[in-house]
């Protein structure tokens, strides 16, 4: 099964009320791999998990799922995959046992197969001493991972987890990032939805980048980064200094950026050898004391920027999106998580 | 590895025929939703106060506060109260469907199902079944209460569990529309008001509490063919209680049991199709 292609979407359009979710949504999974689907909110992320999952029927195009099409038969779509939605889908007034002995059961497993898979789940997660306590007594990041267990409880070959780690503390993002590692390990395919460029890059093997419900970049993280080929440079003066942008000019490729204190400097260069050393001569002739430079490689947060001219995080207020905060929500849910 | 699990899901090859063995699969996703739905009942058990603390306090109220100024002919208010009581209760309790179907639509949980490899309709029906469970409690709780205040019935045990029965099938049958109801609900609390405009007026409108014979001549009409009446007429024959909507001339207090079971099942033939019907509109995006 590896190297098939398991998750594939072509063309896929989607629009709720006024807003074109999906303007025609290219990409495709190979089975055993990770893609991480990139955009601020409101970009169709959500929209093209909905409709990989079976939860929303597209206007346009075909996907499929291991190798089924998702239109014409979710049903079976539905035995090949696992998933950890955006919204708290668990049920509060059920324990985490409960919880996944139920969508085990309901899945088609039998009452102790559920039962076993369900304990080994709750320790891999490290949630067995709350495993009988009720829901609504966790915390963000142990219903996350309780999410999580539950979408693998039938150990689907393909597996969606959309913003697995948003909301979470440093550290249970890192147990979440380490399980979905694992699941990998196991030839599963999943595709996740993310804000965090550095989740992407730390998972992902490919990354599809959407805005405004297109794809804008596809490729590895590196391809992605080595695309943007400038540097930044960052400079710190011992003291403001009126002649200094001018002094590094001739150096930068844009125009150089003055903070309000008049002390740090900063510009997009081309990557060029001795380039610190060059800048630090120019000031130096020009008489300023330098206390720092710096040249940092793109990072995807770059990647991102000059591909959306947006920045990613979850307090964003998108153009063109309503609902803030809650991408893709259905027309009757708009407003309810604003 | 991944086989092996989903060999056991409802098309499976365990048993055989395809046909027996897709119905098991319903019936055992069916199971678990009522196990769900009575899981949370026993989390938040005063969300059962209206089948549990009502009851009671109904059946105290109207037995020793109004039943003194209700004269009955031919037998005790209270004999004649508790099949009117039963009604009562059952009837305003069917908006539990509507709220909990409302809850389980509005909250995140409901894609969680929809993306299982499971029979989608068991929302409604295992929701129904818990509901139709939540109401035997409630048949259980007016009867002992009743028997506590001195209420006898007066017919055989096969008689007496056929009014029961009566009853419960008539509050099945309209957990059905309150299904509908909440399946086109803006929210829980939207669901809940139609406790209040449709199953309030419907329990009371009726022979229930007091005999319809002292009602103007149009509440009458309407009080004599609602269902409501017709089922608690019928329970009250069928204990051996008194009846005295028996001497009204109207074809379903004439026929009280007849007129209960089919009107009963005249709901359900279209609110069930209905639901279903709205069930899938609401699940399509």
């Amino acid at each position: 099964m590896p190297n098939d292609v398991m998750i594939e979407a072509a063309d896929l359009a989607k629009r709720y009320g006024e807003t074109q979710a999906l303007a025609g949504v290219d990409f495709s999974v190979p089975g055993g791999s990770i893609l991480g689907l990139l955009g601020p909110n409101g970009a169709g992320k959500t929209t093209a998990v909905r409709i990989l999952t079976t939860l929303a029927r597209p206007d346009a195009g075909r996907a499929t799922v291991a190798g089924v099409d998702v239109a014409l038969h979710p049903a079976e779509v539905r035995r090949h995959i696992g998933v950890a939605a955006q919204d708290a889908t668990l049920d509060g007034l059920l324990t985490g046992r409960q919880n996944l002995v139920l969508t085990g059961e309901l899945s088609g497993m039998s009452r102790t197969a559920s039962r076993r898979r369900a304990a080994g789940l709750l320790a891999q997660f490290e949630l067995t001493d709350a495993s009988d306590r009720v829901l609504k007594g966790y915390s963000g990041g142990m219903r996350r991972r309780l999410d999580l267990a539950a979408a693998m409880m039938t150990r689907p070959p393909v597996l969606f987890l959309d913003e697995p780690t948003t909301g979470l503390d440093p550290v249970s993002r890192q147990r979440v990032w380490a399980a979905v590692r694992e699941l990998t390990a196991d030839g599963v395919t999943v595709l996740l939805t993310t804000q965090y460029l550095d989740e992407a890059d730390a998972l992902a093997d490919r990354i599809v980048v959407i805005d405004h419900g297109r794809v804008i970049a596809n490729g590895t993280p590196q391809e992605l980064k080595e695309a943007s080929r400038s540097a930044r440079l960052e400079v710190t003066l011992a003291a403001p200094y009126p002649g200094a942008a001018e002094a590094i000019g001739s150096l930068t490729a844009g125009p150089v950026r003055l903070s309000d204190d008049g002390r740090r400097l900063s510009a997009g260069v081309d990557s060029a050898p001795g380039l610190a050393t060059s800048v630090v001569r120019a000031l130096d002739a020009a008489g300023v004391l330098v206390d720092n430079v710096e040249v940092r490689q793109p990072s995807l947060d770059d990647v991102f920027f000059s591909l959306t001219g947006d920045h990613l995080g979850p307090e964003d207020d998108h153009p063109g999106n309503g609902a803030a905060g809650h991408e893709g929500a259905r027309p009757e849910m708009e407003g309810a998580g604003a | 590895m991944t086989t092996t699990t989903l060999r056991r899901s409802p098309a499976g090859t365990g048993v055989p025929g395809k046909l027996s063995a897709a119905l098991l699969g319903r019936l055992r996703n069916v199971w678990g939703m009522t196990r769900r739905n009575l899981v949370h009942i026993s989390r938040e058990p005063m969300q059962l106060s209206d089948v549990t603390i009502q009851p009671v306090l109904f059946t105290v109220l109207f037995v020793y506060i109004f039943g003194g100024g209700i004269p009955i002919p031919h037998g005790s208010y209270k004999d004649f109260a508790l099949a009117g009581l039963l009604a009562l209760n059952l009837v305003t309790s069917t908006m539990g469907t509507a709220v909990g179907l409302s809850t389980d639509l509005h909250g995140g949980i409901i894609d969680r199902f929809r993306a299982l490899p499971m029979w989608q309709a068991a929302v409604l029906v295992g929701r129904s079944f818990a509901d139709l469970m939540t109401s035997c409690i409630c048949a259980l709780i007016v009867a002992v209460t009743g028997l506590a205040v001195g209420w006898r019935p007066d017919a055989g045990v096969v008689s007496v569990i056929g009014g029961f029965a009566l009853v419960l099938f008539f509050a099945y049958s309209l957990s059905w529309i309150a299904a509908c109801v909440g399946l086109n609900s803006k929210s829980p609390e939207s669901a809940a008001s139609f406790g209040f405009i449709v199953l309030f007026p419907l329990a009371f409108v009726s022979n229930a509490m007091v005999p319809t014979q002292h009602m103007p001549g149009w509440l009458q009409a309407v009080a004599d063919w609602n269902p409501v009446s017709a089922v608690t007429a019928g329970a009250r024959q069928l204990w051996g209680n008194p009846n005295p909507s028996a001497a009204i001339h109207a074809w379903p207090m004439q026929h009280p049991v007849e007129a209960g079971l089919l009107w009963s099942a005249l709901i359900l033939a279209i609110a069930a199709p209905l639901a279903s019907y709205f069930f899938r509109r609401r699940m399509t995006e």
